[in-house]
């Protein structure tokens, strides 16, 4: 991201030069301007993004119990305690082994749907089409079909019914949590609603890729198939691949809806939001360590963009070139 | 590789000849299945919306209602217990003014930042990138601790101003303001029209494929948020769409038909939204690498 920065700035600054002659007139006074065009956006900023993160930072060093106004300062304790607290250290463990599953099985679906969508010749839009209409359901209606049908413990549940057929038992797939086939519910959910629009962007990321190096690997003898995807295809598509990981990060970092809707009433399958939601805006109302969960949450994921911007260079556009 | 001529689509073809009839018979197998795979859950909910619970709880799989139920339509606008209709019209309040504030407020601060000389921009700029590292959602706790000290629960303004100051969107609006052609803002000085006049009446009218790409983003990101308006909406009367069929989903009782239409019913304008809109999402989602 600090790249971005540096590079970009860059170009505004040519033009601040040329204006170093200030025009008089209506259409010359570039700093009432700036505010007129900025100002309401900025306003704002300040308002609802700045000082809920100053105020929170505030509360987490106070014994904030059903109060926002605190006056007894605790100083870390807050922080001491979540970070003692077994069930926010298991949040984080929870977002680990979702992480896990969820970042190389949607990969894997988006760039294999985007090779398919992309070697068709007819019908190609119908089925672009198919696979990123469930793009358009949110997580709360996709929980519920999956919850109340598909994977519903009971016998008349889809998945119930099909495994049946083969005389497999009926499975409690979210009501027990050992087996974790909780993780399956959750998994296939997530994958269903956002493959399709990881798939568009490996579908861009595909159209740009040269023919030339296609023919040029024919001429040598490579074999089409594995060796032309293994040696061009997969390292043309690792600009893309590398946003698509990253945003697959930080998107399992921020899930709460279909955890909450699925595992509502449940004390296993938390990751850190649901936590955090029970427990600052549950029956605890305990704002000074929900605010301490946030801080700590944020400084966790502001470390792993920086990180992986300065490793993967992400940021820089070039999976749009 | 920058001398690429016309001929990088023809290769198509070629490709595809390789695997000759058979190879194309599978790959049309295999795009057809996952097709059908991804289909299902649709097909289950239109099934069951339009079933009695009888026949969804039934002991078999009956593939499709032969004795379609519209009346379950009017179930879910009768029931007492959730003011499904009101849900709906909240929906519908907060996804439109979220999206008409988002496009007009970040727009303009989009261009400013693009556009518009001034010597501290670059130290504004890094104001608005700071925020593009802490994600939304999880300063939710922080937000609603301002929301209610401001008295804001269980009002629209709660429900829609907080989340109008994106800093991802003013980004994405930065982005494509500085490509966009600088002798189109000339010719209208010449013309005599100030930045705000130049703006109006030049660059908007000619960015209008990528206003209607953030609009559709910024629409469905409204219309299907949930934490926000679980937090926010306390009390039944300000619930949006999400929040009733979640309040469904934990429910006493288990009305399967009625939660089945209704959840039809909140994807319905969306299927269509998206279907009309959907050159243009995916521009954008090309474009810009973002849902929103």
């Amino acid at each position: 991201m600090s790249t971005t920065t540096t590079r970009d700035l860059a170009s505004p600054a040519p033009a601040k030069a040329s204006s170093a002659k200030p025009r008089r007139g209506l259409r010359g006074n570039s700093t009432f301007n700036f505010w007129l065009f900025t100002g309401p956006f900025l306003i704002g900023l300040m308002i609802f993004v700045y000082v809920p993160i100053g105020w929170s930072i505030w509360l987490s060093f106070f014994d904030a119990r059903f109060t926002v106004t605190p006056d007894k300062f605790i100083g870390f304790d807050n922080y001491k305690y979540m970070l003692t607290n077994d069930d926010f250290i298991g949040s984080l463990g929870t977002f680990t082994v979702f992480a896990a599953f969820i970042v190389p099985t949607t990969w894997a679906t988006s760039l294999g749907l985007a090779l398919l969508v992309n070697r068709l010749r007819f019908m190609r839009a119908f089925f672009r089409s198919v696979f990123f209409l469930p793009t358009a359901v949110s997580y709360v209606a996709a929980a519920l079909i999956w919850k109340m049908s598909i994977f519903s413990g009971v016998r008349f549940g889809l998945m119930n019914t099909v495994i049946g057929w083969f005389g497999v038992d009926n499975i409690a797939w979210l009501a027990d949590p050992s087996p974790p086939w909780y993780w399956f519910v959750i998994v296939t959910l997530r994958i269903w609603i956002q493959s399709g629009f990881y798939m568009i962007l490996f579908l861009a990321a595909l159209q740009n890729i040269p023919a030339e190096l296609y023919e040029a690997a024919a001429i040598d003898g490579a074999k089409p198939g594995w060796q032309t995807f293994r040696y061009i295809t997969l390292p043309q598509l690792r600009a893309t691949s590398t946003a698509v990981i990253l945003l697959l990060i930080i998107a399992a970092y921020q899930a709460f809806d279909e955890f909450f809707n699925l595992l509502a009433k449940t004390t296993w399958g938390r990751p850190p939001l649901v936590e955090l939601y029970y427990k600052a805006l549950g029956t605890e109302q305990d704002y000074g360590a929900g605010s301490a969960g946030a801080v700590i949450l944020t400084l966790l994921i502001v470390i792993v963009t920086l990180f992986q911007g300065k490793i993967m260079g992400f940021g820089r556009g070039d999976e749009s070139k | 590789m920058t001398t690429t001529t016309p001929g990088i689509r023809k290769t198509k073809p070629r490709r595809a000849k390789r695997g000759g009839v058979m190879g194309n018979t599978g790959l049309y197998i295999a795009t057809g299945v996952a097709a059908l795979l991804f289909l299902v859950p649709f097909y289950i909910l239109v099934r069951n919306a339009l079933s009695t619970d009888a026949k969804i709880t039934g002991e078999n799989w009956e593939l499709f209602p032969t004795d379609i139920q519209w009346s379950n339509i009017t179930d879910v606008f009768n029931d007492p217990s959730v003011d499904f209709a009101r849900s709906l019209w909240n929906s519908t309040v907060v996804a439109v003014l979220h999206t008409v504030g988002i496009l007009f407020i970040c727009s303009l601060a989009g261009y400013g930042l693009a556009r518009i000389p001034y010597k501290h921009a670059n130290k504004i700029f890094y104001l608005v990138l700071g925020t593009l590292m802490v994600p939304t959602a999880v300063t939710f706790v922080p937000s609603f601790v301002l929301v209610s000290s401001l008295g804001w629960v269980d009002t629209y303004r709660g429900l829609i101003i907080p989340a109008l100051f994106s800093g991802f969107t003013c980004f994405l609006f930065r982005q494509y303001f500085l490509g966009f052609p600088k002798e189109l803002e000339e010719a209208a000085r010449v013309d005599g029209l100030g930045y705000w006049g130049a703006y109006w009446r030049v660059v908007v009218p000619n960015s209008l494929n990528f206003f209607a790409a953030m609009a559709t983003i910024t629409f469905l990101n409204g219309w299907n948020s949930f934490l926000w308006p679980l937090v926010i909406g306390q009390d039944p009367s300000s619930w949006t769409v999400q929040v009733a069929l979640s309040s469904y989903m934990t429910n006493q009782t288990v009305v399967f038909h009625q939660i089945f239409m209704a959840t039809a019913i909140s994807i319905l304008p969306l299927v269509f939204v998206f279907l009309f809109l959907q050159r243009w999402l995916v521009q954008g989602i090309a474009q810009t690498g973002i849902k929103g």
